[in-house]
C-alpha cells in the first residue's frame, strides 16, 4: 500500500509540474486527455457493473448545451450553468433508469434504450436550430480570461482546472465504490437475482450508479465544450461519440482507476499522431483502427490495457512479504 | 381528406416495406445466434457503395451488380459471424454487440478513407407515378413491393424447407438441437449468410432512393433497432408490424412538424413503450 501512495504521490508531483515541462500543443492534447478521461471515467463507473450504455453522449450534450445556452442567452455563469446541466442529466438518467432498473431491463436491451437516448437528445439539438444552431454547432459567447465564464486565454489555467476535476472523479470514483458498497456492486454486475436474494436494494445501487455517471458526463462535456469553445451535436452527442466513450473505456481498461484515462491518452494519442502524420486528407483512419482495437480488444483483451498490465503486476512475485498493517 | 396527409400516409406505408425489410435480417440473427449486429446498417452501406461502384462507375447492368452486391454481403455477414463473434460466443451477450460496434467504427470510417466524405448517385432515375392528385415514387413502391417478396421468400424458406426448420428448431433450443444432429456452427454460419444477403438486398432498394455516403448507416441503423426492439427482438412479425407503426410515426409527424421532431417522437416511443411492453409489442 505504501508502494502505492508514493507512486501516486510523485505521479501527482509530475502532473502539478507539467505545464513547466511540456510546451504548448502538448498541454493541448493532456487537457483534453483530462477531460475526456474523466468522462469515460464517468462510462467506466457503471460499465464495470455491466451497465452499459450506449447513450452517454445524450448526458454530455444536456451539460454542454445546458451551460453554454445559459450562458449564450442570459448570461448565467457556468459556475451556476454546469450544476444546471448536471441536474438535468441526473433527471434524465432517473427518468430512463428507474423505468429500466424496475423492469429489468439489462443487457443489450439496456444499451438499445441508451443508444435510443442519445438520438433524442441529438435530434432536439438539431431540431432547436433556432436556438442551438442545429447541425452547424454554437460559441459560447467569449470573454478572454475570466474566472466568472471560465475562460482562460492561457492554458496553463485551464490545465489545472481540468486537473482538479479529473482528481475529484478519481476522487468520487474511489469513494462511491469502496467497502461493502464495491461489493455489492459486483453482485449486482454477476447476477442481479442473487444479489437481491442477499438483501441488496438492487434497484437503488443502480440508480446511483447511473446518477453518478450521468452528472459527470454532463460535467465533462460542459468544461468540454468551454474548452475548445465550440458545440455542435455530433461532437457533444449522438452516436459516434457515444460509441467513443465506450471505445476508449473498455481500451484502457474499465475496471481500473486510471484504465479509462489511458484509454483517453490513447486514443488522443492516436489521432492526433495521425493528423500530424498524415495530415486531414488521411482522415478516418484513426477511426478504421479505432475499430479493429475495439474488436480486437474485446475478443482477446476484455479487461482492457491496464486490466492486464495489473494481472502482469500481480502475477509478479513479490521481491519482498508486504508488512503486516 | 387531406390529399398531402394521404401522400404521407402511404409514403409511410412504403417506407415500412423498406424498414420491415432491414428489421427482418437483424432480427433473424438475433433469433437465431443471440446476437445485435449493432453494425447491420454499414453492412447495409456497404453493399450500397458494391452497387454504386459496379453500376455507375464501371457501368455494369443494374441488376447485376445488385446480385453481386447481395453475394458480397452475404459474404459478409458470413465472414464476420467467423471472425469476430465466434469466438467470443460464450461470453457476455452484450460484448458482442461492442465487439460489431468495434466492425460499426471499422466500416464507417473506412468508407470515409477510400471514398472522402462525398455523396454519391448511382444515377437511376425511376418515374413518378401519378395516382390523380397524388405523387408516388416508382422508385418506392419498387422498394415495398421487393421488400415484401423478400419477407415472403424469408418466410417460405424457413417455413418449407429443411435448412429453415434446423434454423428455426435451433433459435427454439441450442442445445437439443445439437443431441438431435444439427450441426450448430454450421446453422449460425447460414444464418448469417441470409442476414447479410437480407442487407445486401436492402442495399439494392436503398440506393435507388437515397444517395450512397459513409454515414448514411447511422441514418438506418437506430431506428432499425428500435423496430426490431419493438417488436420483440427475433419475432420477425412483429419486427414487421412495429416498422408499419414506426414508418407511419415517421411520415405523419413530419408531415405537420419537421423530420427530426418526427424521429425523435419515435424513439421517445420507442423508450416508452421498451418500458411498458419490455417483450415486444406483440407479447402477450
Amino acid at each position: 500500500m505504501t508502494d502505492m501512495r508514493m507512486a501516486a504521490g510523485v505521479g501527482l508531483a509530475v502532473l502539478i509540474a507539467l505545464p513547466l515541462l511540456l510546451p504548448s500543443y502538448f498541454l493541448h492534447i493532456v487537457i483534453q486527455v483530462l477531460l475526456l478521461g474523466l468522462i469515460y471515467t464517468a462510462w467506466g463507473f457503471m460499465g464495470r457493473f455491466g451497465l452499459v450504455s450506449l447513450g452517454h453522449g445524450a448526458f454530455m450534450g444536456v451539460g454542454a448545451y445546458t451551460s453554454s445556452l445559459l450562458w449564450n442567452l442570459y448570461g448565467v455563469t457556468p459556475w451556476l450553468g454546469i450544476p444546471a446541466g448536471m441536474a438535468l442529466a441526473v433527471v434524465l438518467a432517473m427518468v430512463i433508469g428507474y423505468p429500466c432498473f424496475h423492469l429489468r431491463i439489462v443487457g443489450h436491451y439496456f444499451a438499445l434504450v441508451t443508444l435510443a437516448l442519445g438520438q433524442v437528445v441529438a435530434l432536439l439539438i438539431i431540431a432547436g436550430r433556432d436556438i442551438t444552431g442545429g447541425s452547424l454547432g454554437m460559441t459560447p459567447n467569449a470573454v478572454g480570461t475570466s474566472w466568472i465564464a471560465l475562460q482562460f486565454q492561457d492554458r496553463t489555467q485551464f490545465y489545472f482546472v481540468a486537473l482538479a476535476l479529473w482528481l475529484a472523479v478519481l476522487g468520487i470514483r474511489a469513494w462511491a465504490s469502496r467497502g461493502m458498497r464495491r461489493a455489492a456492486l459486483e453482485a449486482i454486475g454477476e447476477d442481479e437475482t442473487a444479489a437481491e436474494a442477499a438483501g441488496i436494494n438492487v434497484l437503488r445501487e443502480k440508480l446511483r450508479v447511473f446518477a453518478i455517471s450521468a452528472a459527470i458526463t454532463a460535467a465533462g462535456g460542459s468544461v468540454f465544450a468551454q474548452y475548445i469553445m465550440y458545440l455542435n451535436p455530433e461532437t457533444v452527442s449522438g452516436v459516434g461519440i457515444s460509441l467513443q466513450i465506450v471505445f476508449a473505456a473498455i481500451a484502457g481498461g474499465m475496471y481500473s482507476a486510471l484504465g479509462p484515462t489511458v484509454g483517453a491518452l490513447l486514443t488522443l494519442t492516436l489521432t492526433e499522431s495521425l493528423r500530424v502524420l498524415f495530415g486531414t486528407s488521411f482522415i478516418g483512419a484513426a477511426n478504421t483502427i479505432y475499430g479493429i482495437l475495439l474488436i480486437l480488444f474485446i475478443i482477446f483483451m476484455p479487461r482492457g490495457i491496464l486490466g492486464v498490465v495489473e494481472r502482469l503486476l500481480e502475477l509478479r512475485p513479490r521481491p519482498q512479504a508486504a508488512p503486516a498493517e | 381528406m387531406d390529399l398531402y396527409l394521404l401522400e404521407a400516409i402511404l409514403n409511410g406505408i412504403m417506407l415500412g416495406g423498406l424498414l420491415a425489410l432491414l428489421a427482418l435480417g437483424l432480427n433473424l440473427i438475433f433469433g437465431v445466434i443471440d446476437v445485435v449486429w449493432i453494425c447491420y446498417a454499414e453492412l447495409v452501406m456497404a453493399g450500397m457503395y458494391a452497387i454504386y461502384w459496379l453500376h455507375a462507375v464501371y457501368a455494369w447492368p443494374f441488376l447485376l451488380a445488385c446480385v453481386v452486391a447481395i453475394a458480397l454481403v452475404a459474404l459478409f455477414g458470413l465472414v464476420l459471424h467467423r471472425l469476430i463473434i465466434e469466438p467470443i460466443l460464450g461470453s457476455a451477450p452484450i460484448n458482442q454487440l461492442l465487439a460489431t460496434g468495434g466492425m460499426l467504427f471499422f466500416l464507417q470510417s473506412l468508407a470515409t478513407l477510400l471514398f472522402g466524405t462525398d455523396f454519391r448517385n448511382v444515377g437511376i432515375r425511376l418515374p413518378i407515378i401519378e395516382l390523380g392528385d397524388i405523387d408516388l415514387s416508382f422508385a418506392r413502391l419498387l422498394a415495398f413491393i421487393t421488400a415484401l417478396v423478400g419477407a415472403a421468400g424469408l418466410y417460405l424458406f424457413l417455413a418449407r424447407t429443411y435448412l429453415g426448420t434446423a434454423i428455426r428448431a435451433i433459435a427454439q433450443d441450442r442445445e437439443i438441437m445439437g443431441l438431435m444432429g444439427v450441426d450448430q456452427r454450421r446453422i449460425y454460419l447460414i444464418t448469417s449468410a441470409i442476414g447479410g444477403g437480407l442487407a445486401g438486398l436492402a442495399a439494392c432498394l436503398l440506393v435507388l432512393q437515397y444517395d450512397v455516403h459513409p454515414f448514411i448507416g447511422l441514418t438506418f441503423g437506430p431506428i432499425t433497432f428500435m423496430i426490431c426492439v419493438l417488436g420483440g427482438l427475433g419475432n420477425m412479425f412483429g419486427g414487421v408490424v412495429a416498422a408499419f407503426v414506426m414508418s407511419q410515426i415517421i411520415s405523419i409527424v413530419g408531415y405537420y412538424f419537421s423530420v427530426e421532431i418526427s424521429y425523435v417522437l419515435a424513439f421517445v416511443l420507442f423508450i416508452v413503450l421498451i418500458l411498458v411492453r419490455p417483450r415486444g409489442i406483440l407479447a402477450r
